[in-house]
């Protein structure tokens, strides 16, 4: 009897002692693992899938309360001309000589999705509308933002006059140089949304985006295609070329 | 919760439980905002350097717009319960009033001499009050010029009391510098007085 209790406590103390190590190597391995942390750079935070998924997740709340706050009627500031900037930045996803070279006359608009009247638009068309211009400011997702002034069609008389679904929520753009974005209907009904055809008064060129490009003052730079061959109206949600990697798909400003 | 707080004084707790999970998930979000808000500021500098990218989170300014977004709703909320709770408990008149200029110049006096008071972490000196209650205005504008620089038209009314779009940016600019600069003072005070991060973390 005795004899066992010996054993007993000799297997509990053996034990314990193993408990002990692999509670230190825990402890260890978990200092190490928050040490590490502590060293990384956001990069590899970021890349954990489950933050990724996380961040997307409220991303895409962003969305929601943007376009909640967003009113129809705010509309954004305009300046007068001499604020324009004679140095206006060119802004692309590659370099301005590598801009798309477009034969206006070769040019059409295709229409896409919900939309009535889907025969493609010439150049010739889209200038015989009635015109406007603003003068704007165009807010880059970098932080920089310079004055423009843009003038053309208004795109909700262009989608009325088309016969575009307004109940529709998306309002989708595929460009020449490959880049594609979306908006919500709202903002491609606000009355300061434009068809871009000209900038400061001359033919809209082709680093800004000729034949032509939507120009939206309540919203981001990336949210303003340029050079675009095909709108679609559609119910499924689109994307965009930067959005697709991560920027906020609303986008708002 | 005014007995609440009373209570808590006689079982000589300084900080109740409620104070120390704002202070740290604050200090969570400022750490995100700031080093987030690090890598968007050198996508497009306004001054002539950018922060060394090993001090910052997100990996890439989508990644950074990303991360500062998301902390914005833990550091605007937790924010707005840290005022709320201190008003509704009573704990701003106890710990902020009264403000006296003279006590002010007194303790500044004295802390510049490094024989400022802590003995009693309970108790804020003046020149403590004035830093605390400074960080909170500075938050504030942290979030009104964050408001504008995110909406700028949606918020148009904001933005022309900040005078404009690229104003708040700079105004940005430097209320988190001014942030940045109270935690670095935070922090060598804790180094100095490493009772009070006791206090923080269990509440006496």
């Amino acid at each position: 009897m005795r004899d066992k209790n010996e054993f007993l406590k000799e297997a509990t103390q053996r034990i314990n002692k193993q408990l002990d190590q692999e509670g230190r190597r825990r402890f260890l391995k978990m200092g190490l693992t928050l040490g590490g942390v502590a060293m990384l750079t956001g990069c590899d935070i970021s890349d954990n899938p489950d933050v990724d998924k996380t961040l997307s997740r409220i991303s895409r709340f962003n969305d929601r309360i943007q376009a909640w706050i967003f009113s129809g009627n705010q509309l954004a500031p305009v300046y007068p001309d001499s604020m324009i900037d004679v140095n206006f930045p060119f802004n692309a996803f590659y370099s301005e000589d590598e801009a798309p070279d477009i034969n206006g006359d070769d040019y059409r608009l295709e229409l896409a999705g919900l939309i009535s009247d889907k025969r493609p638009w010439t150049l010739a068309n889209l200038h015989q509308m009635a015109q406007v211009s603003q003068v704007t400011r165009h807010i880059c997702v970098e932080g920089w933002s310079a004055i423009g002034k843009w003038g053309g069609v208004p795109f909700a008389l262009f989608l009325k006059g088309v016969g575009a679904d307004l109940s529709a929520k998306y309002v989708s753009f595929k460009c020449a140089d490959d880049y594609y974005t979306s908006i919500d209907m709202a903002t491609a009904l606000h009355p300061q949304t434009l068809i871009a055809l000209t900038w400061d008064g001359k033919i809209l060129p082709r680093k800004y985006g000729y034949p032509m490009k939507i120009r939206i003052p309540t919203k981001l730079g990336y949210k303003n295609p340029k050079h675009i061959q095909v709108i679609e109206v559609t119910n499924r949600y689109p994307g965009g070329y930067w959005e697709d990697q991560g920027y906020n798909w609303f986008g708002g400003s | 919760m005014m007995q609440n707080t009373m209570q808590n004084t006689a079982r000589g707790l300084i900080h109740p439980l409620w104070l120390r999970l704002c202070h740290w998930l604050n200090a969570l979000a400022v750490l995100i905002m700031v080093t987030s808000g690090w890598r968007i500021y050198n996508a497009s500098p306004l001054f002539n350097f950018q922060f060394a990218n090993e001090w910052t989170l997100g990996g890439w300014l989508g990644g950074a717009l990303q991360w500062h977004f998301a902390g914005m709703w833990l550091f605007a909320v937790n924010g707005l319960l840290y005022l709320l709770c201190n008003l509704f408990s009573g704990r701003f008149q106890k710990k902020f009033w009264p403000l006296s200029p003279s006590a002010l110049l007194q303790d500044i006096y004295l802390a510049v001499r490094g024989k400022l008071s802590h003995s009693n972490p309970a108790h804020y000196n003046m020149v403590q009050k004035l830093a605390y209650l400074f960080v909170i205005f500075d938050a504030g504008l942290l979030i009104i010029s964050g408001l504008v620089l995110w909406k700028s038209v949606q918020f148009s009314l904001l933005s022309t009391l900040l005078g404009g779009y690229d104003n708040a940016r700079y105004l940005h600019f430097y209320a988190m510098t001014a942030m940045v600069g109270f935690v670095a003072i935070h922090l060598i005070m804790v180094a100095l007085v490493p009772r009070t991060l006791l206090a923080m973390l269990r509440g006496r």
